[in-house]
């Protein structure tokens, strides 16, 4: 550039810091959009994990099987002093609900599922929304989202063998304590022949939030008011659909209830860790009557469009900043969006593999 | 023709305040979808609500406009530059209002209302329905995509009028700061 003059090198110091400034600009909006990793595990990456290479078509990619239920949720008011939420004023509230089992498989054969889980969405005339998403265990076995990650990675099947490697899960357990109540009530469980007749946990805490803005850790459990039984005689426990079938048989001759039992943390109690129980003694208060009064077929059904994003809480109630509760919401949302594609595509006669 | 040399003080403040708040929600949004993080939880209500405010800062604008004068582009342009600088302003006009209402579209078919700082909710505009959810959301997604390369371009244009043209448009935009001799 021996003919360069003092005016040319001036402009190529300025095109060259144009070209820094948008090159910045550039480079740091994909490192924010993920496109060079280095943001430890996204919810992509755990919504590919529970798909497991084998995505099903339109399906909610966890607790893909399931029934959706219409009822109302009687509020005997008792919660309102703790909460302005309205649903916890004294009164009835309608709302769309999903029994559903845990997997990502539609076709699982429904008593062989690990966990069963009770779904309720509500949304009251002034714009209020309330979602839950309970199961059957009180707690989580892990207290991370990423801890959750490589549970669930030891859990899932090697594709050699067809079945998941036992001496990883045992070196997962044993590097993980806080499974210690997770594993005790796995050892005393043993599921019911029927959807009414489980208990169902919010696991997570959450806050309830009085008129002067005080806040109450609690969790919920939604508790049968039917008992176990044996399975009705004409349902085989061979039978795919067994817990639907069952569910349609009960609800023709009455309504399927569960009183919400509210529990109250004291001081001594972790509201953001989901591992431990809160001892049986914690003060505890029957918010209501939740009245299962109708059971539909998921597909096309109200239920089926909803995602159980258990962050969408009226006012009077709040999120804890328990990490697993928190991951919960951008996980399912990319669940709920890739489902939803495959939705809008098969309106449109696209795609359709299944 | 418009003889005024730079936009007045109003066009200039809304312009700037815009670009913070445009260019952070960008940056806020594509990280949020990913993250799960504690903060995420919190960034998804505030996303909502100072989106709420973009809309009606660019509708402030929009009216604006039409009250004031805006300055005139150098007539040493060429009519493909002129033409590009006025098609970019319109696009950036039209992403700018089209980002919020598919935020907004997209909560509603979810069956959710836009709430604004938790003090009341936005009407709902569509009923609850996955696929048009599918529909808003992969918008929004797309017009997000598309804002941000139009900004690039603008800025990338204002950078090449200031310092390389050195010419009157990037100045019409900028504060005076003048130091009193």
């Amino acid at each position: 550039m021996s003919n360069s003059t003092p005016n040319t090198i001036i402009i190529k110091k300025r095109y060259a810091v144009i070209f820094l400034l948008i090159a910045g600009l550039v480079f740091g909006f994909l490192y924010a959009a993920g496109l060079f990793g280095g943001h430890g595990i996204t919810a992509q990456q755990f919504v590919n994990l529970q798909e497991n290479n084998k995505p099903q078509f339109s399906f909610r990619r966890a607790h893909a099987k399931g029934v959706c239920l219409a009822g109302e949720f009687v509020s005997s008011g008792l919660l309102a002093p703790y909460s302005t939420s309205e649903f916890f004023q004294e009164g009835a509230q309608p709302f769309v609900g999903r029994f559903s089992i845990a997997g990502g498989n539609p076709l699982a054969p429904d008593l062989a599922a690990p966990v069963r889980s009770l779904a309720l969405s509500f949304a009251s005339e002034s714009g209020q929304r309330w979602r839950t998403a309970m199961n059957t265990p009180p707690v989580m076995a892990v207290r991370t989202p990423e801890d959750f990650y490589q549970q669930i990675q030891v859990l899932t099947p090697d594709p050699a063998t067809g079945k998941p490697d036992g001496e990883k899960i045992k070196a997962f357990f044993a590097a993980h304590p806080e499974t210690a109540a997770f594993n005790q009530w796995k050892q005393g469980y043993t599921a019911t022949t029927s959807f009414a007749t489980e208990q169902y946990h919010s696991i997570n805490a959450f806050y309830l939030v009085d008129a002067k803005g005080q806040r109450q850790a609690v969790r919920w459990a939604a508790v049968p008011q039917a008992s176990a039984q044996a399975m009705a005689g004409d349902i085989s426990a061979s039978e795919r659909d067994a817990l639907q079938l069952e569910l349609a048989q009960r609800l023709e001759n009455d309504a399927v209830r569960f009183d919400l039992m509210v529990s109250f943390a004291d001081a001594s109690d972790d509201e953001n860790n989901a591992t431990i129980a809160w001892p049986a003694e914690r003060k505890t208060i029957n918010a209501g009557t939740v009245v299962i009064s109708a059971v539909h077929a998921q597909s096309g059904a109200a239920c089926d469009g909803i995602n159980f994003d258990p962050l969408v809480l009226p006012n009077g109630m709040a999120a804890t900043a328990d990490p697993i509760l928190n991951a919960r919401g951008s996980a399912y949302a990319e669940s709920y969006r890739r489902r939803a594609r495959e939705i809008l595509l098969e309106s449109q006669g696209v795609g359709a593999q299944q | 023709m418009s003889n005024v040399k730079a936009f007045p003080t109003s066009a200039k403040l809304m312009h700037w305040l815009s670009a913070v708040l445009i260019i952070s929600m960008l940056f806020l949004g594509v990280s949020m979808i990913q993250s799960l993080a504690t903060w995420q939880n919190s960034a998804i209500k505030l996303h909502q609500s100072f989106g709420v405010l973009v809309l009606i800062l660019v509708c402030v604008r929009l009216v604006n406009r039409l009250f004031i004068q805006t300055p005139a582009l150098p007539s040493d342009l060429s009519a493909m530059q002129h033409f590009a600088a006025k098609a970019t302003q319109v696009l950036l006009y039209v992403l700018m209002i089209a980002l919020p209402i598919s935020g907004w579209l997209m909560r509603n078919a979810a069956g959710l209302p836009v709430s604004f700082f938790g003090t009341f909710e936005l009407p709902m505009l569509v009923s609850e329905s996955i696929a048009s959810y599918s529909l808003f959301r992969e918008a929004h997604g797309i017009i997000a995509w598309s804002l941000f390369g139009v900004i690039v371009l603008h800025i990338s244009a204002a950078l090449h009028h200031g310092l390389i043209r050195q010419d009157s448009v990037l100045p019409s935009m900028l504060f005076k700061f003048r130091s009193p001799k």
